[in-house]
């Protein structure tokens, strides 16, 4: 409960740094709320305009002069959130150009990522995901966003089905037909191995 | 209720006249309340409570079922509220990088109304109709042009009415599964390939509380026009700075993002909905019930008065005969 009514006050006070127009500050968030809300009376004076998610979320901090010593984690997936705001000192993504380690300051960032382990290094503690795929934000502010579609610790896997699983896409690969049949093998093939690989290395 | 009142004041007006060549002296009639149905000429014994009886009984059943509905609403929104709770962090990192636009201006809008399929909800699905006509309304001017796309039987049957040209696509029988992500990725996918789109409106209904939902609007932009935006500076301006990793072109990254990010708001957005149609099931079968309660309240007391009045009536009418028959 108390979640929710705060998620709906957005009420952290802007530092006067350098406006950052993009991480939803406060400024900035009741400018592109007012444009619509403007247009929208204009147009349907007699309704409510609906809010938009910009009401729903709390404004990010902006980007600090010096290098953070902690970088905040959120990792998301569709049914959970695994880590909120979580303060850690190092995450490994496995990006699809190999393992990227993430540091407080690292440079802005786009980056999808294909099926691999992610480990999240928290003092002399490390936790270890699979990740399926997804994307990873780093922002400026040394704030990582990790959006996964599924992620599981990697005691829950088995490695006799990833055996399995794997032997069972090679077969369907060359016994594709299709184009469509051939990429979904493939991908079979791909997750399957990364698997394996996260089990043994 | 109102027929009610209406039978109570008709009643007045008959009983007038009814009381009056009768020779009741020593009993006051109370007021009768002869059945809507039965055209009781002056002078008849008693009416026939059977009618009133009829509709008690129906009252009844009716109040017991919307009861039984509110318990089954309240548990289903239980067992999908958590899901929904749990999906809200999947949209944040989006509007945390992407900001949110709505008032982009851009020449093909798409708005997905989000609905349910059963009634009986109160009036969440007409104010998501509703919002998307105005947004329909907001952008159009020339060389814009706005679709629809309709999940859920009930903004279908708003839409059709009236704005059937602008349909592209209707889906139905959603939560026919238990709703998950594989099932609304999949929805996305065939949205995100049949329709043409420089942005995406999804209409939703977001749950607050049992007895609030706030009609929200989310805004998926196509890459094309996120790099126009980033282009030219304002809200999306810092979106070059940053790196984009991996594949061939950043646009092939932006691609794959856009369409991520459509199917995490969707799903976000289908769970919220869910929750606001039970919740808005469970207040709307609250106050039926409640109602039926309150009818049935009134038609007891109709009841007796008419059970007692012709049990009166009966006695007056042996005595009066006693006493004739005395002297």
């Amino acid at each position: 409960m108390l979640g929710r009514a705060s998620m709906l006050l957005p009420c952290r006070s802007i530092l006067p740094a350098r406006a950052r127009p993009f991480s939803t500050d406060l400024p900035a968030a009741p400018s592109a709320d007012a444009t619509f809300t403007e247009a929208w009376t204009k147009v349907i004076p007699n309704m409510d305009p609906p809010k938009t998610p910009l009401s729903f979320m709390q404004p990010r901090p902006p980007t600090p002069s010096s290098i953070p010593s902690k970088l905040t984690v959120n990792f998301v997936l569709p049914y959970a959130s695994e880590l909120a705001t979580k303060e850690v000192d190092m995450v490994i993504v496995p990006a699809t150009t190999g393992q990227m380690g993430v540091l407080p300051g690292h440079v802005a960032t786009i980056a999808e990522l294909k099926p691999g382990v992610l480990s999240v290094h928290e003092g002399s503690e490390m936790t270890k995901y699979f990740v399926s795929s997804g994307f990873v934000f780093i922002h400026a502010n040394s704030f990582a966003d990790i959006i996964a579609v599924e992620a599981v610790p990697l005691d829950r896997l088995d490695v006799n089905l990833v055996q399995k699983g794997l032997a069972e896409f090679t077969s369907k690969l060359s016994s594709a037909t299709t184009d469509l049949e051939k990429a979904e093998a493939q991908i079979g093939i791909d997750v399957h191995s990364a698997l394996n690989s996260a089990l043994t290395g | 209720m109102a027929m009610a009142m209406a039978a109570l004041r008709r009643e007045g007006r008959r009983f007038a006249p009814m009381i009056s060549p009768r020779p009741i002296t020593a009993l006051r009639s109370s007021p009768l309340a002869p059945s809507l149905e039965d055209e009781c000429p002056i002078g008849v014994r008693y009416i026939s409570t059977q009618v009133v009886r009829n509709r008690m009984k129906s009252v009844k059943n009716i109040q017991k079922i919307t009861k039984a509905m509110k318990m089954v609403a309240a548990s289903k929104l239980r067992a999908i509220q958590t899901k929904a709770e749990n999906s809200r962090g999947l949209w944040q990192p989006f509007t945390a990088l992407l900001g949110d636009l709505p008032s982009a201006n851009v020449k093909k809008n798409v708005v997905v109304t989000i609905s349910s399929d059963k009634g009986l909800c109160g009036g969440i699905n007409s104010t998501s109709v509703k919002i998307s006509k105005g947004l329909h309304k907001l952008n159009s001017g020339p060389e814009k042009e706005t679709k629809y796309v309709i999940l859920g039987e009930k903004a279908k049957a708003q839409l059709v009415r009236d704005s059937k040209k602008d349909i592209e696509l209707i889906i139905t029988e959603l939560q026919k599964n238990p709703l998950n992500y594989t099932q609304v990725s999949v929805l996305a996918d065939e949205i995100l390939k049949n329709v043409e789109y420089d942005a995406l409106r999804i209409v939703f209904n977001k749950f607050h509380s049992v007895v609030s939902f706030v009609p929200t609007v989310s805004t998926v932009l196509s890459p094309e026009i996120v790099e126009r935006e980033a282009e030219s500076g304002g809200k999306l301006g810092d979106l070059d700075s940053y790196e984009v990793e991996g594949g061939e072109t950043k646009g092939e990254i932006l691609q794959n993002l856009a369409e991520f990010q459509f199917s995490c708001v969707m799903f976000n957005a289908v769970l919220e909905n869910a929750c606001s149609e039970q919740g808005a099931r469970m207040s709307a079968m609250d106050s039926s019930s409640r109602n039926a309660g309150d009818m049935l309240d009134r038609l007891t007391l109709t009841y007796n008065r008419t059970r007692q009045a012709s049990i009166t009536t009966e006695l007056i009418e042996i005595i009066s005969g006693a006493s004739a028959l005395e002297g």
